[in-house]
């Protein structure tokens, strides 16, 4: 029983990923893009959960909280860009 | 138009030890649990290139004085160290070996030898990892 509750919800977020996804391929914006990104890194978070609960280990851990830093890196670095150009400044006044 | 980063400066000053807690904790757990000195050390770099991206580099550099070649020197040194020191002992090169100590607060504790030559590959990657990044980010 759990085990199928379990392969129903990484349907449904394998699902929220594809629609994620296509904001990624249409959407008209760069901003749009990006949160699209950020969605899929969280949606991977919550995926590799469910996966580590089918496979019954606790060795996928350390990845969920290293995707949550790196979605987070990545989204700044995205954000920075977008709005002034440059991702590392040399010199802020 | 002059911009403000208030938000994500203090978003920084709070994430970025919650991120070097992490990557020790990943570097030696890296024995017996997935981890080890490679991700450790990305781990590392990548709070600092935070670091990097809500301030600038000028203050990174200030808060953190070393020339990062200077560290993958160090840490190629310490993995060749570690190989070598199995020579004092008449056994072959890089051979490792782990022992049993007590300590007074911490208890029983697995003390092995290739922690040292992970301490060399954490250093070697934190070091060309923030060498690119720096040799990037300097010219515009």
């Amino acid at each position: 029983m759990m085990n199928i509750l379990l392969h129903i919800s990484a349907v449904i977020i394998a699902v929220s990923i594809l629609i994620a996804l296509y904001r990624v391929a249409k959407g008209p914006s760069m901003p749009d893009r990006v949160i699209a990104l950020d969605m899929i890194g969280i949606n991977l978070i919550s995926l590799v959960a469910v996966v580590s609960l089918i496979l019954e280990t606790t060795a996928f851990f350390e990845v969920m909280l290293l995707l949550g830093i790196l979605a987070f890196i990545g989204t700044v670095a995205f954000s920075k860009f977008i709005e002034k150009g440059v991702v590392i400044e040399r010199k802020r006044d | 138009m002059k911009s403000n980063d208030v938000i994500l400066q203090t978003a920084t000053k709070v994430v970025l030890f919650i991120i070097l807690a992490f990557s020790v904790f990943i570097f030696f757990n890296g024995h017996h649990e997935p981890g080890g000195g490679f991700i450790g050390g990305l781990m590392t770099a990548s709070a600092i290139v935070l670091l990097m991206l809500a301030y600038d580099l000028e203050m990174v550099k200030r808060i953190l004085p070393f020339d990062f070649k200077v560290v993958t020197a160090a840490g190629l040194l310490v993995a060749i160290g570690t190989g070598l020191g199995s020579f004092l002992f008449g056994v072959p090169f890089l051979s490792q070996t782990f022992d049993y100590f007590t300590f007074p607060v911490l208890g029983e504790l697995e003390l092995a030898t290739a922690l040292l030559f992970d301490i060399g590959v954490y250093l070697v990657v934190v070091g060309v990892t923030l060498t690119i990044i720096q040799t990037i980010g300097e010219d515009q």
